[in-house]
């Protein structure tokens, strides 16, 4: 009975996929990519994966899509002028998407046997981190360092969406997400579902821990409710070049190289935490890097500088 | 006792399914945008509600039962303001 819901669920996705490379509007593929994070998202939690699975679902499907959809909005004008790279640009884009995918399924499909798994050692060793959630223990500090990076891309691919601002914009504010004529509708899900989006954000990073759920997924949510607000026009963008704003997208990433440093003279090395001191250490991270990525999401949909500083 | 609780969730989750099923098929059938929307909400109010008011007496503890019935209430409200908005852009002529 379950073999019949894997393969129905594999079809599914098969179709998705399909569909979001053959989509001939660009619109149409990303809606069809954001249909199949949702679907990836249920697969991870048939196999029990349940980090995973909000993972997928908050930033495979939520963010990324809405990035994507907004990528859709500023290129409408130039696929107007039918400013669409040549032929031979198309062609060494699908080679190249195509020798990812035959490596990618290269690697998955002819695995070492028997596969390396390091998760008996994480399990031995659990205890000593003092965290409930095997996948925080292992993202946090067992490779921690993979993690940091992880955070310190996210700065960086910010800073390249800044970058495509025009000179005379720097430092101000990304083109508002206001919808046009905002509908009374819209304004009133962004009064009510804050407060309560808000607490589930800040109850998926406290939660991770010990149970599933995390950064990502806690950021996601806030940086989700955060863009409701501005696109209700309940609130403004703030200008990129205000202090307060990037001390925000940095405290994350900052916070978990002080507490990699302090590692050389508190612990044993870079990124190592004293013992006794690891669940609290990890918590700290976690929030600061929870709030940072909150606000570096939640620029990137925004995207670049769009009006002239103000003085 | 325990088979009444099971015959309840068997009967309610069923009847919730029956409504997806429902809301699918006149997602897929019905003519324009509006009654397709209005297909739509049965699945998530209805279908949703009968296969949380299922699953509640399987809950450990009255913390999960909350949760689900949170889960539940959020859909709706994402769901309802969701048909409005696509409704209005409908209505508008953005619809096809």
């Amino acid at each position: 009975m379950s073999l019949v819901v894997d393969l129905f669920m594999v079809l599914l996705i098969l179709t998705s996929a399909v569909w979001t490379v053959l989509a001939r509007d660009r619109r149409d593929a990303v809606i069809a990519f954001i249909v199949l994070g949702l679907q990836l998202s249920l697969v991870w939690m048939r196999l029990m994966a349940v980090d995973v699975a909000l993972t997928e679902a908050a930033v495979g499907g939520g963010a990324t899509g809405l990035v994507l959809l907004r990528a859709c909005a500023r290129l409408q004008p130039v696929e107007a002028e039918g400013r669409l790279p040549g032929l031979r640009a198309q062609i060494a884009a699908g080679l190249l998407c195509a020798g990812v995918g035959v490596a990618l399924a290269a690697v998955i499909l002819a695995p070492a046997a028997p596969a390396p798994s390091l998760a008996p050692a994480v399990a031995a060793h659990m205890d000593e981190v003092g965290l409930k959630n095997p996948v925080t223990v292992v993202l946090l500090a067992y490779r921690a360092l993979d993690t940091l990076l992880e955070k310190v891309v996210l700065v960086l691919g910010l800073i390249g969406v800044w970058a495509l601002a025009p000179d005379l914009f720097w430092g101000g504010r990304p083109a508002s997400l206001r919808a046009a004529s905002p509908s009374g509708t819209l304004t009133f899900l962004a009064r009510v579902l804050p407060p309560v989006g808000v607490l589930i954000g800040v109850y998926l990073v406290w939660n991770g821990a010990d149970h599933p759920g995390g950064t990502f997924q806690g950021g996601t949510v806030l940086a989700a409710m955060w863009l409701l607000v501005m696109m209700a026009g309940l609130g403004e963008l703030p200008e990129t070049r205000a202090l307060r704003l990037r001390r925000l997208v940095a405290v994350g990433p900052a916070l978990f190289i002080a507490v990699g440093l302090a590692g050389f003279w508190m612990a044993d090395g870079f990124l190592s935490y004293p013992p006794e001191y690891a669940k609290p250490i990890i918590v700290a991270v976690e929030v600061a890097l929870a709030l940072s990525i909150a606000v570096i999401l939640g620029l990137m949909v925004a995207g670049p500088a769009a009006k002239e500083p103000e003085r | 006792m325990s088979l009444l609780l099971d015959l309840f969730t068997i009967v309610a989750v069923s009847s919730g399914l029956f409504f997806f099923l429902a809301g699918t098929v006149g997602f897929l059938r019905f003519p324009d945008t509006l009654t397709r929307l209005h297909a739509l909400t049965k699945a998530d109010n209805l279908g949703l509600g009968l296969i949380v008011l299922g699953l509640l007496p399987r809950c450990p503890d009255l913390v999960s039962a909350l949760k689900l019935v949170a889960i539940w209430a959020l859909v709706q409200l994402g769901g309802a303001t969701a048909s409005q908005l696509i409704a209005e852009f409908a209505r508008r002529g953005g619809g096809r």
